[in-house]
């Protein structure tokens, strides 16, 4: 009950958020913060019982015959995101209520933040993948909103959009990969299908499966050639990025990765793919950070560096680098929240986040400038911070790794030379140096925009040189849940490895730091070099956004044309041609004996009937095509009656009558009729009416003979008494048999009549504002 | 139009349709009527009187905006179906019944709650097209 509740007060506290920002906007927003914290309690309450008594699980059933449950477990892995997303959820949310200050949207934003946090802890919760795959898309869907925050700028728009169908395209496939994943294991449910691993990777759908869930992971965790989306979301505000751009929602696919990877993982294809995909993404990402000029571009490229280099470590599988990937993940999502929100504290308050326009400012930001200083050290991964433990790892598990360890390690090497780069940019240019002139005159952000830098920063540097129980308690236990051997253990000791240990992952380290600042030195030349263009899906992406509505605009054209004559005239054909090929070679008996029983008012009114549809053809006026219309509906009525339906006829009344009144309202003011089609044209229509009137007759002579095995009817007459209560038949299919589908069309009913008000009223205002600027000119 | 017999024959016949469609509405589940047909009948009658005094004056006669009645009807429809899921866990539209029985209508249930709400949709959605398009006469 417990798990539930916690995802529950998110999106509970979502509901509230924007009244409360309503009545009090600052002090609303701060109570809001105290939510993550409570569940940073709740959950490193958890810690200790799953360390002692395995992890904590519930279920409820959902769809049950499908093998689908609302079923959540904290183990070792969740509860480390879990700590994370409730941390970093705290800092941003005191931290939006100083950066959002005064905004009128502000509890738009907060309503949006807390369904993602919620969403995102559900993600990590989820034991059962179609739950996990709600919750993921879920984290898309908010994604959009905050990146889209400032939706009057048309680029924060285009960016959201372009985020939300990437990661949604990622979703389909991750959807269609789970389903085939349950397939192929028998369950949905994770802790079923860690067991088999072995049958999984053997089955013939292993590929298939493999290609579509890394795709979903690769879209959702920005890894090349998916990357573009993630710099282009930088157009969100500052909290959204540190919050879902680097800390959290990104790492959504190495979570998944890691989750999947004793299900999955283990085989050279999976290997070989993280591996490349990783390897690539953190190195060409990484040169682009470094050619970055705006603070929040910077970050967002070297997050990408860090997700490449996660994925990277993943496929790689060996316990070394499992534990550098749990490692840096901790240490980044730290480093790089803070630096988030010191590059959003440098934008509010100079207005300016082009780090070669600004400088000196530690002068006027002084906390900021220490925090971002601490930060920025995790960030070049220099001692004593967790960064530096975190790359450590990183260098040894790559030099671990064999055949391929020359070529990883230099890979690693240029990345974190760059990262190196990047954290001068970020957390030293803009603060010394020369003080420039910014567009607002600088001065130290308000309170609740330091506490979430300087916390995360100095956690940072706390974990890296006070041992704590930080590896014992979440370490640990995740490396265990993520390779499945609970015999690794993991001692996180700077001084430990530095000086008694003295290994080539210390030269390496020693090597990047002098390197980084040589680079850093030329920093300028860097983004000035030619790079090769059009490399990414970016192109891709636009092209088959600008095809796709071509597409869709040729498509309308064609077949939403706006003249009710051709869509009667397709919806027929379509009808005729599919019905008829169904109908081709069936014999119809046409049962000229039991036309003998007709009696003589009968036949008068479908002669009645026939007449009246004759003549509303031939009619001269529209008025008396409307009434000899009116002619058919009531012999239709009639026909009811005679037969033994009074419903159907009531009904039939009432629509004829408020069909003609309808009909002379809108054909009042209409011109003359005249004849405008052509011969041929008015000759396809009578064959086309021919058509759709023989097609009918058949399928009620066809009907008449009751070939259907078990009409339906007679189970509705015989039980509309016992089971509905109700000696009304009709009545009762509409009301409860058949229930639902009423209460769809009822709501069909309301949409057009929502859209019969649009389209009028809305004609009406632009003839007049056409009139308004007629009369201006 | 301004005819004396339309005016005094709508005023009598409109209460008349009024009621009408109610004793629709409420006897559907055991004879004929229901809520769609109770529902076009209150349109019929609106439509009526609208011919008579104009849509001005039958807007004001309506209190309430069709709009409104749509959405209460919406809402009435989605209630209905809540309670069998709030009260027993049983699926969403279940029917539920009070087992004393009332002359004309039978028995109560969310059936017939359900009813309510076609029959607010069907009125609302009706005379939310007819007036639109007929203010567009005038």
């Amino acid at each position: 009950m417990g798990l539930l509740s916690a995802i529950l007060t998110g999106f509970g506290a979502a509901c509230v958020a924007p009244a409360l920002c309503r009545i009090r906007p600052t002090g609303g927003s701060r109570i809001l913060a105290l939510l993550p914290v409570a569940l940073m309690f709740y959950f490193s309450g958890l810690i200790d019982d799953v360390a002692a008594g395995g992890p904590v699980h519930v279920r409820y059933d959902w769809i049950p015959s499908l093998g689908i449950h609302l079923s959540l477990h904290a183990d070792a892995l969740a509860l480390l995101f879990c700590m994370l997303i409730s941390l970093i959820g705290a800092c941003v949310f005191l931290y939006a209520s100083g950066y959002l200050a005064g905004d009128r949207d502000i509890g738009r934003f907060y309503f949006w933040i807390m369904i993602f946090m919620a969403a995102m802890l559900g993600v990590v919760l989820s034991a059962n993948l179609i739950t996990l795959f709600v919750f993921w898309e879920l984290t898309s869907i908010s994604s959009y909103m905050l990146i889209g925050y400032y939706h009057e700028q048309a680029s924060a728009r285009a960016a959201a959009l372009q985020a939300l169908l990437v990661t949604g395209a990622g979703g389909l496939a991750l959807m269609a990969g789970f389903i085939l994943l349950g397939t192929a294991g028998g369950s949905f449910e994770i802790a079923d299908l860690l067991g088999q691993g072995n049958a999984i990777r053997d089955h013939p759908l292993y590929i298939p499966i493999l290609i579509l869930v890394l795709l979903g992971a690769f879209t959702k965790s920005a890894q090349f050639p998916f990357h573009f989306w993630l710099p282009n979301a930088m157009a969100g505000p500052a909290p959204v990025s540190a919050y879902l751009h680097s800390a959290t929602m990104v790492k959504a696919g190495i979570y998944l990765m890691a989750r999947l990877a004793p299900i999955l993982g283990q085989t050279a294809i999976w290997e070989i793919t993280l591996t490349v995909v990783g390897a690539g993404t953190m190195v060409w990402s990484a040169i682009l950070a470094a050619r970055q000029t705006d603070m929040k571009r910077v970050l967002a490229y070297s997050t990408i560096t860090i997700l490449g280099a996660l994925t990277l470590l993943i496929g790689a599988g060996t316990a070394l680098s499992v534990k550098a990937a749990v490692i840096l993940l901790l240490a980044h999502s730290l480093y790089k929240g803070a630096l988030f929100m010191v590059a959003g504290i440098v934008d509010h308050e100079t207005g300016e986040r082009d780090v070669t326009r600004l400088g000196g400012l530690y002068r006027v930001l002084p906390v900021t400038a220490c925090a971002a200083a601490v930060a920025a050290f995790s960030n070049a991964g220099m001692p004593p911070m967790l960064g530096f433990i975190a790359k450590e790892y990183f260098y040894k598990a790559k030099l671990d790794l064999g055949d391929f360890a020359v070529v990883l390690t230099g890979a690693a090497l240029a990345a974190n030379v760059m990262l190196v780069v990047v954290a001068l940019l970020v957390g030293f240019a803009p603060f010394y140096g020369q003080a420039r002139e910014t567009p607002k005159p600088a001065h130290e952000a308000p309170w609740p925009m330091l506490v979430g830098p300087v916390l995360l920063a100095g956690l940072g540097l706390l974990f890296g040189t006070i041992p704590t129980d930080l590896d014992t308690v979440l370490i640990q236990p995740a490396v265990r849940t993520i390779t499945g051997d609970p015999s690794i253990t993991i001692t996180l000791g700077l001084w430990h490895d530095l000086i008694r240990n003295p290994t080539a992952a210390l030269a390496l380290s020693a090597a990047t730091i002098v390197l980084g600042v040589v680079v850093y030195r030329s920093v300028g030349r860097i983004r000035t070099v030619r790079l090769p263009a059009a490399v990414g899906l970016e192109r891709v992406y636009e092209g088959a956004v600008a095809g796709m509505l071509a597409v869709a605009q040729w498509q309308t054209r064609i077949l939403q044309n706006g003249y009710l004559r051709s869509y009667v005239l397709t919806i027929l054909t379509v009808t005729i041609g599919l019905v008829g090929w169904r109908l081709l070679g069936v014999r119809i008996d046409v049962p000229f004996a039991s036309l003998q029983g007709v009696q003589f008012y009968q036949a008068a009114v479908c002669v009645l009937i026939a007449a009246g549809a004759l003549f509303a053809v031939w009619a001269p006026t529209r008025l008396s095509a409307i009434a000899s219309l009116g002619v058919v509906g009531l012999g239709m009525t009639m026909v009811f009656f005679l037969n033994g339906a009074p419903d159907l006829a009531l009904t039939q009344i009432f629509v004829e009558t408020l069909t003609v009144i309808l009909f002379v309202l809108a054909f009042y003011r209409l011109p003359q009729l005249h004849v405008y089609s052509s011969l041929p044209v008015r000759a396809r229509d009578a064959a086309v009416a021919t058509a759709a009137g023989c097609m009918m007759t058949s399928l009620v002579l066809l009907a008449r003979h009751g070939r259907f095995q078990n009409p339906i009817s007679s189970y509705f007459a015989e039980h509309s008494y016992t089971l509905a209560r109700g000696r009304n038949v009709v009545n009762v299919i509409l009301v409860d048999f058949r229930g639902l589908d009423t209460f769809g069309e009822i709501i069909v009913l309301s949409v057009a009549a929502l859209g019969v008000l649009a389209m009028i009223k809305l004609r009406i205002g632009q003839r007049a504002r056409r009139a308004a600027a007629w009369e201006r000119q | 139009v301004n005819s004396l017999i339309l005016n005094t024959t709508t005023r009598l016949l409109v209460a008349l349709m009024l009621v009408f469609s109610v004793f629709l509405l409420m006897r559907g589940h055991n004879e004929p009527g229901g809520g769609f047909v109770g529902g076009l009948v209150v349109a019929a009658a609106f439509s009526l009187y609208g011919f008579a005094f104009g849509v001005t004056a039958t807007r004001r006669a309506l209190r309430a905006e069709p709009q409104s009645l749509i959405v209460a009807g919406l809402l009435v429809a989605v209630g209905s179906g809540l309670v069998p899921i709030v009260f027993t866990g049983a699926p969403f539209l279940t029917g539920l019944w009070d087992d004393t029985t009332i002359p004309v209508i039978g028995k109560l249930g969310t059936p017939l709650v359900f009813d309510v709400g076609v029959y607010l949709v069907v009125t609302g959605a009706t005379l939310n097209i007819i007036f639109t398009l007929a203010e567009k006469e005038e």
